[in-house]
Parts: C-alpha cells; structure tokens; sequence
C-alpha cells in the first residue's frame, strides 16, 4: 500500500498553523510523531511518500529529527511495523541538511525528483550502489539476475540485498527484490 | 557604591573585551553604570551582548545612552532601545524607532528563548535578506536558505543548551577598514551556562586534565560535541562551519574566559584567545562577506 505524507501539513496539524519552515529540533520531533501516527495506522508492510514540496526551509536538527530518526527507528530491527520511504520534493536546500545527517549517521534515501526520476542519497559502499541501481533499471528481479547486471559475485549478492532491504532502499517482493521508487 | 564602566566609542566583538575587563572585579550584587555617552559606533554583537551584560547582574545597571543623534538613533532602529528599558535604568536620551524605508538592519535585535522565537526569526530573515544577500553581497540565490539555516542552528544553540533566554540580530554594513567590502553579520549572545558547562552536564562524560572553557569551545565547536547522548546532536555548528567555508565567512564564539574563531584568509585573528575576562553565557558573531566575482 502506498501511502502518501506532505510533510507541511503535518507540520501546520502538529506544530503550528502558521509554519511553512521545518527548522528546530522540537519542530522535528513533532513532525516525526505525526509521521508515525500516520504510520501506524496503515498495514504491516507499507510504502510512504514523504513530501517536502511545501516545505520552505528545513534546518539540520529538524533534518536529524524528522529523515535521520525515521530511517533509523524503522531500519532496526525492532521496528514496529515493515515501512518504507520514498522523498519526493526535495529542494537542493533541502538536500544539503538531508545529506548531511545522512553521512553523519551512514544513512542514505531513495529521492524522486520532479520527472519522476529516482535516485540515491547519502551513504552508501559500491556493491549496495550497483545493486540498487540495477534493480531500479531492471524493476522486480531474482537475485541471480541482480548479481549478473550489478556485477557482484552470486555468494555475496544475498548478503548486498538484504543490506539495502534492511536500510529501506529496497524490499523484497514475490521471491524477487524491488528498488524503493520503482514501485511507485 | 556604583562602579562606572565606560563603553569604548566602538563597540565591537574586539572592543567588549574592555568592557568585560572592567566588569570582571565588580561583584555581582553591585551596582554598575554603563556609560555609552561617547560610544558612536555599535555592531549586532556590540548590542546584543550589551544585553547579557544586565542579566549577569544581580542589581539592576544603569545605561547612558549615546550623546551623538545619529548612534542613538540607529540603536533604536535596531530595536536595542526596547530590551534595554527592560533590563537597565536608563539615563540620557533614549530614542524612539521611526519606521524607515531601507534599511541595514535585516534583524532587528529580537529575544531567541524558546523553539517558536526560532521559528519567529527565520521567517523574518527569509523576508528581508534575499535580495540583499543577492545584490549587495553577491551571494548566489539558492545560499539565501543556507543563510536562515544558519541563523537557525546558531539561534538554537540558545534554546537547547544556554538555560536563559538571549538575542539574535543581524545587519549588513561596508567593512571598510579591514576589508574594503559589505559584509553581513548575525551576532548571537547569551548570558546561560556556556559551553564548558553545559558539557560538563553530560551524563557519564570523563574530563581530561586541562579542561577549561577553550578546550570546551575545540570539542563543541570543531569536533561537533554536544552534552546530548544523541549521536545526531553537534551537528547545528557543523553546519554553521560549512556554510562561513563556502562563502569565506568567519565565526567567531566566546564561552567563559575563551574565543575560539575559524579565521578566513581576510582577517587576523587568532584561533584561540584564552584567560579573557570571565563572562557567563555564549557570545557568537558569524560574518559573511561580499563576494567578489570575476567580472
């Protein structure tokens, strides 16, 4: 099920009416427990857009607060529930504060820019790349077919798969493994 | 007893030093005269520090304001005039803002408490300081928002760890003495805990043996420290530097008895200033100047 989040309502709902900048650790938070209440609501396994599209500004602690303790909470695995996320909207000012908890946390998000177009942000080592890129050029595919166009050894495959499925930038579907935004 | 401190004719970052120096012997439950009729020239940090000077107080300090016209004047522009009738008995003529058209001051000196005063500056920022950042500094537009994020870390810094409120102001003015060029600057001072104590307030965080307010100011400024646990925090001030590297700008912050300051190429400063005048608090000055193209 996808799921679709414009982040500057749920600030509007959650902080203030009158907001349009994400900025402060505080705001962060409260943005982020909207988000998960939201989350919550929805099935075990789901699939969220996160919208910045009117968003103004978005600081670095709010950028921490809202994409960084997302990923994290729901990359561990005591996660309450399977979800997975999708940026849409991110303005290059955005991206700067995004990347940067990103780094800082080793940390990476599948982005859609306005054409649709997909793409990865933050940190992530060569093998994950190259998986991910070709599972989103080839859309659902077996791993053998991932590890042949991505390049990587059959043993290690596996291991690469289940790494960007456990950081959410893919997820396994039907016995095959699809990137994040191909979905969409 | 009332013990006159004379403010300098400048008012600067450099020259609070002499007003701290005076200051520093006097006891906090005694009376202080802050004699500003001679001072002609203020900076944001000038005024806002200023402001954390009467919190530290314990008696209620007297202020004289400036004899010149013009300073008073432009000390009520930037609203200084507001906070201090709050805090000093004042003395001398105090001016009244008018509104003007254009103006300098792209902030107003404005109290930063609470995460909703954050939220009051970077939205008024953003209104005012686009078109100068782009036409009088030569700033690429898209480093407008890098700009108010950067207001926003450093406003921060006062709601998350200071304990008490303080002030934010930011103005633009031609640095024509050491830099020939405009420049815009946020000064951003507190009277709180500072830096060494609020580390010192983290749970379980051992203390090497020199440990003092500029080995505090080296972990939270360039290692990116916080008192938090969290391994997100630190990461405001980071920021901060990233954005005075890429548009050759300078921070500079006192903490206690320490100034710690990134340097750029144009200025002289030194890294680190130690057993300076003690005085309560965070006192910030981030400076970006006009960017020089190749025409």
């Amino acid at each position: 099920m996808i799921n679709h989040i414009d982040l500057s309502t749920v600030l509007r709902r959650t902080v203030c009416d009158l907001y349009s900048d994400l900025v402060t650790r505080p705001t962060g938070a409260a943005v982020r427990d909207g988000i998960e209440k939201q989350l919550s609501e929805l099935g075990d396994r789901s699939l969220t857009v996160i919208d910045f599209s009117h968003v103004g500004l978005l600081d670095y602690s709010c950028a921490d607060e809202i994409v960084a303790k997302l990923l994290m909470r729901y990359a561990d695995d005591s996660a309450p529930r399977d979800a997975y996320f999708l940026f849409r909207g991110v303005s290059d000012s955005h991206l700067d504060a995004i990347e940067t908890v990103l780094e800082r946390h080793g940390l990476a998000i599948v982005a859609q820019a306005d054409d649709g177009s997909v793409m990865l942000v933050g940190t992530l080592d060569d093998p994950e790349r190259r998986a991910w890129e070709a599972m989103n050029k080839l859309g659902r595919s077996m791993s053998a077919d991932l590890a042949r166009e991505a390049g990587i050894a059959p043993e290690q495959v596996e291991r690469v798969l289940g790494a960007l499925c456990k950081r959410r930038l893919a997820m396994e579907l039907d016995g095959g493994y699809v990137a994040v935004g191909a979905v969409t | 007893m009332t013990t006159v401190i004379n403010l300098p004719p400048s008012l600067d970052e450099k020259t609070f030093e002499v007003v701290l120096e005076q200051l520093a012997p006097v006891p906090i439950d005694e009376k202080v005269l802050l004699d500003g009729r001679h001072t002609r020239w203020a900076s944001p940090y000038g005024l806002t520090a200023l402001l954390t000077v009467a919190q530290t107080r314990a008696e209620k300090p007297a202020l004289v304001a400036p004899e010149a016209e013009e300073t008073g004047s432009y000390w009520a522009r930037t609203g200084f005039f507001k906070y201090a009738e709050e805090l000093f008995e004042m003395h001398g003529t105090v001016h009244r803002a008018r509104a003007s058209g254009e103006s300098d001051v792209l902030l107003e000196i404005t109290p930063v408490a609470k995460s909703e005063d954050v939220h009051e500056v970077v939205g008024r920022i953003q209104q005012k300081s686009s078109a100068i950042l782009v036409k009088e500094l030569n700033i690429d537009a898209k480093a407008t928002m890098g700009f108010a994020m950067t207001l926003s870390e450093a406003c921060q810094n006062i709601v998350e760890h200071a304990g008490r409120g303080g002030w934010v102001a930011v103005q633009t003015y031609r640095w024509q003495k050491r830099l020939g060029r405009r420049v815009v600057v946020i000064a951003v001072c507190d009277a709180g805990v500072g830096f060494r104590q609020s580390l010192e307030s983290a749970q379980g965080r051992r203390m090497s043996d020199r440990w003092d307010d500029g080995m505090a100011l080296e972990e939270a400024v360039i290692r990116g420290v916080s008192r938090f646990r969290d391994p997100g925090r630190g990461q405001g001030l980071a920021g901060v530097r990233r954005y005075i590297g890429r548009w050759d700008g300078k921070l500079s912050v006192r903490s206690g008895t320490a100034r710690i300051a990134i340097v750029p190429s144009w200025d002289e400063d030194v890294p680190l200033e130690e057993k300076l005048p003690p005085f309560p608090g965070a006192q910030m000055q981030i400076t970006i100047p006009e960017r020089i193209t190749d025409r």
